[in-house]
């Protein structure tokens, strides 16, 4: 069985994963220029090196509150099929490789906007690493 | 088989296909011309020369394919060259059918060429029946001349299996010619060389200026291109840390080296879109006769460019619209008749760029789309209620007819003549950021307009501020900028029933807030509660009133704001269609040239954002979408219905009995006119602005120096007037001293323009042209508007006239 890498980073004190091979590079916090009108997730774009991202806050996407006090949020750049997006996050983690013998779906229990974003949690030692739905999470913005 | 084999093209070495390629590349040209002289041959038959091109290209895909071994094309092209040799002789005329016959010719060597092209051979392509149709053609007109002869005289010895071809009955013909083909192939080419001496020599001045690339090399240079910015970037990054003169100074030369090169390869990649229409009227003429329909088909603005990628994309969606045009637009010619209009109906493909995108309008002069029809089926398939249909206006109603659902049901095919695969064009439009938008009139007509983004164009643009963004505003929507100053704020800005406006020389401008329109009223709370409280002049408190006034908050009492403005207005004057409105900015940063960026889905579906460049600094700036900020403000509403179908009516109804004035005083009081097309722009500087520069007067404008002439020292009589009160030296001295401002009209274009000065800009006027003739040089007459003698001035005349007394040395003398 073929080990699958997570690039891991956290929202507020979610520890959310994506697969490494979805992920272009994380850099660290960018000038995100206001998208007026657009919708709350959207936090607007940024500049990475000439090509123009749009910014998702993962807090946002997951139903999280904002936090004022938090420090200006990483960008973890994501590719899809239209281009880039950053998903906004708290802090970058390490990239984990996870077992499938580890992985769980997510109880019944768990409702609300993040439902339908979370494949699943894979139980490691001392935490749940829940593996985002990527695409889920990107139709938002596109 | 045995032709099978024959026609596998010799050994594959690299150079062969090399010929292939280019034999394939200039087939395909030579075929669309054809196409496009055998159209024009249709409509005027006796065309010696389309004839002889005709022939030509024929002539040549056959020497070429006699040398690859592509038989089978070398039959077609043989077959169609013998009847096109009848027509350059005069044995017989044109007729439809021989054009059909032509046409078809093509295609059938259109389809082998692109077999060959995929697979590297001709395939298995029977087409007998067109060199049958080819040769029957010519050879029943020709049978009343003498046939054998003629044949025996344009046809050299030693090509029995050609001449054989002419006229291919059995499959053991083509068998022989195939056999044959050796010796005839060597011939044909020497002769194919003969023939196009004269070709050759076009082709060689053209190779001179032009030449052929490979796209894929292109796209592989934009790759590099891409690679070398961000190398750069990463360069300049690290001078800023390293703080090295060498080094910056070499990171800058880098630059803007760089820069240069990207863009030099992106205009490299821009087409122009006259590349797609070459085959409308091949389109239109056959699915014309197939219809029984007569129409025309009309161009124009083909040399619009835009980006190779963008091209490809709307070549599907376009061509749908052009045969939806004419297969459900347009009428049959009895009801056409009946209808008043002209038995030949016109589809035009107009294209042309508006505020940094490139539209293409796509017109029918047919029965048009009845709103209520769109309604009613709509309401039936079940794809929306019947209270949503009712509230609907009559443009919603029409859009929709992109719905999947409406687009494939039978009925409204039938009922309004619309609606087949419509939904794919939008979303492959779509698909690469543009819109489709549709606009008709029963009985009139319909209009398509596909609006697409210039991906990588670049555009000049204006950089304004509204609540601590930056966002560009394509020049082309800009018409000037005004500016109130704090203290005329309360008194210049007036409303009409809440609804802000401005009077701009006269008419009445309405205005609208892009903080309020962006939603981004509250950053700025406080400095607007202050502005309405100090001014009471918006009662309603709802935000998006009170954002009008935000920049005018500070200037007045109330509590303190750290908003930067001064106090002043800022308007940027805008024209979106044929209506113009005044956006209330935070303030106008600067011009700049900027590359635009398509933007996704999420944010080009606001409407509101045309795309996004990348600014100086390296942020992400929007660029506004004049045009949906103006439907979103309800500035425009349905007038772009009438924008383009009221538009060619204006143009074709107004005679030349009026004309648009621009009417200003000069510094005596005297009123005066110049006809609108003579003005560029109008412009009011500060005072202070207006430099010497040697003998003339200038002013910076647009960086480029504009040199300014006042009105009055244009008319003789006054010239002498004015040169002795120059004497104190001071730069146009006869403007009244307390103007803090100068206005200033703008004439002529880039690079030669030249500002004239007057005292006031009163209006602009449609004047009837009853002039009573000139009263002195430099006049074109006299006109009575708004009951005041207005001259109306020549003023190319009075400028040449200028120059020719060598003004500006006369002056320097004096001053």
């Amino acid at each position: 069985m073929s080990a699958k890498q997570l690039a891991t980073f956290y929202a507020a004190d979610r520890f959310l994963g994506i697969e490494v091979t979805r992920v272009q590079e994380v850099i660290r916090y960018q000038e995100i220029t206001r998208a007026p009108l657009a919708r709350g997730e959207i936090r607007g774009l940024i500049n990475l090196r000439g090509i123009i991202v749009v910014a998702l806050d993962l807090r946002r996407r997951l139903g999280l509150e904002d936090d004022a006090e938090a420090a200006p949020p990483m960008n973890v750049v994501v590719r899809t099929d239209e281009g880039l997006v950053s998903f906004l996050v708290d802090r970058i983690g390490d990239v984990l490789e996870v077992d499938e013998e580890q992985f769980e779906e997510p109880p019944e229990t768990l409702r609300g906007q993040a439902r339908e974003l979370i494949r699943g949690a894979y139980k490691l030692d001392g935490a749940l690493l829940l593996e985002l739905d990527t695409d889920r999470a990107l139709e938002a913005a596109a | 088989m045995t032709e099978e084999r024959g026609a596998d093209p010799v050994p594959a070495s690299a150079e062969l296909d090399e010929m292939v390629g280019e034999f394939l590349l200039e087939s395909h040209e030579g075929l669309d011309r054809m196409d496009h002289d055998l159209l024009a041959l249709e409509r005027d038959p006796g065309s010696p020369e389309a004839i002889a091109r005709i022939f030509r290209v024929m002539h040549t895909i056959k020497g070429t394919c006699g040398f690859l071994g592509f038989s089978k094309t070398e039959a077609v092209a043989h077959a169609a060259e013998s009847l096109l040799g009848g027509l350059r002789d005069q044995e017989f005329g044109v007729t439809p059918q021989i054009v059909s016959a032509l046409l078809s010719a093509g295609d059938a060597i259109r389809h082998l060429l692109e077999t060959i092209g995929s697979t590297g051979a001709e395939g298995r392509a029977d087409n007998r029946r067109v060199i049958e149709t080819l040769g029957r053609l010519g050879g029943r007109a020709r049978r009343p001349r003498l046939q054998s002869r003629r044949q025996a005289r344009s046809q050299p010895a030693g090509r029995a299996a050609a001449r054989k071809n002419g006229s291919p009955r059995t499959a053991a013909s083509a068998r022989a010619q195939a056999a044959a083909r050796d010796t005839p192939a060597a011939t044909e080419l020497l002769e194919t060389a003969d023939d196009d001496t004269e070709s050759h020599v076009a082709t060689l001045s053209l190779t001179e200026s032009a030449i052929r690339v490979d796209v894929g090399l292109l796209d592989g240079l934009m790759t590099l291109v891409g690679e070398l910015v961000l190398a750069r970037n990463q360069i300049m990054q690290r001078t800023t840390i390293q703080q090295d003169p060498v080094l910056s100074s070499t990171a800058q030369r880098l630059d803007v080296i760089t820069t240069e090169l990207q863009e030099g390869i992106m205009k490299t990649r821009m087409q122009s879109i006259g590349t797609l229409w070459v085959k409308y009227p091949r389109v239109v003429r056959d699915l014309a006769i197939e219809c029984g329909k007569q129409v025309r088909i009309k161009t124009e603005g083909e040399d619009t460019e835009l980006d190779r990628s963008l091209l490809e994309a709307i070549r599907d969606p376009l061509t749908h619209l052009v045969r939806n045009c004419v297969d459900h637009g347009i009428e049959r010619p009895p009801a056409r008749k009946k209808a008043g209009k002209a038995q030949e109906g016109v589809v035009a493909i107009r294209a042309y760029h508006e505020g940094g995108q490139v539209v293409v309008e796509v017109t029918d002069d047919g029965a048009g789309i009845d709103p209520g029809d769109v309604r009613t089926k709509a309401v039936e398939s079940g794809l929306i209620s019947a209270e949503a249909a009712a509230q609907m206006g009559d443009r919603e109603a029409l859009n929709l007819i992109f719905l999947p659902g409406l687009s494939t049901a039978r009925q409204i095919t039938r009922l309004s003549g619309r609606g087949v695969g419509m939904d794919v064009v939008k979303t492959n439009v779509e698909r690469v950021g543009g819109n489709v938008d549709v606009l008709s009139r029963p009985g009139e007509g319909t209009t398509f307009k596909i609006k697409i983004p210039l991906t990588l164009a670049i555009i000049p643009a204006l950089l304004v501020t509204a609540a601590g963004e930056r966002y560009a505003i394509p020049q082309v929507s800009l018409l000037e900028l005004v500016r109130i100053a704090p203290e005329e704020v309360d008194h210049a800005i007036e409303t009409i029933q809440e609804a802000p406006v401005y009077r701009l020389r006269g008419q009445l401008l309405p205005l609208v807030s892009l903080p309020a329109e962006l939603g981004e009223a509250d950053a700025l709370q406080r400095g607007k509660r202050a502005a309405r409280e100090a001014l009471g002049v918006f009662d309603s408190p709802s935000s998006s009133e009170e954002t009008e006034l935000d920049a005018a908050g500070p200037s007045h009492p109330g509590p303190a704001t750290d908003e930067p403005a001064d106090g002043a207005v800022n308007i940027v004057v805008l024209q979106a269609d044929d209506r113009r409105f005044g956006l209330m900015v935070d303030g106008i940063s600067d011009s700049a040239e900027i590359v635009v960026k398509p933007l996704g889905r999420d944010l080009k579906s606001i409407g509101v954002f045309a795309g996004a460049t990348i600014m100086g600094d390296g942020r992400v700036g929007l660029i506004l979408d004049v045009m949906g900020l103006a439907q979103r403000a309800h500035v425009v509403d349905q007038i772009r219905e009438h924008g383009l179908i009221e538009h060619a009516e204006a143009v074709e109804s107004s005679g030349e009995d009026t004309a648009a004035l621009l009417l200003f005083s000069d510094s005596t009081g005297g009123r005066m006119a110049l006809a609108l097309d003579l003005v560029d722009r109008l412009e009011e500087f500060p005072r202070d602005a207006v430099e010497r520069s040697g003998p003339e007067t200038v002013i910076q404008y647009r960086n480029e120096i504009l040199p300014l002439v006042n009105v009055t020292d244009l008319l003789p009589e006054y010239r002498r007037k004015a040169r002795k009160k120059r004497d104190d030296g001071r730069p146009l001295p006869d403007l009244a001293d307390d103007q803090s401002t100068i206005q200033v009209v703008v004439h002529g274009g880039e690079g030669r323009r030249v500002g004239v000065v007057v005292e006031r800009i009163i209006d602009i006027v449609e004047s009837p042209m009853d002039m009573q003739p000139a009263s002195r040089p430099g006049v074109f007459g006299t006109l009575v508007i708004h009951d005041r003698v207005t001259e109306v001035l020549d003023l190319p005349e009075l400028l040449a006239t200028r120059e020719r007394a060598g003004a500006p040395s006369e002056e320097a003398g004096v001053a």
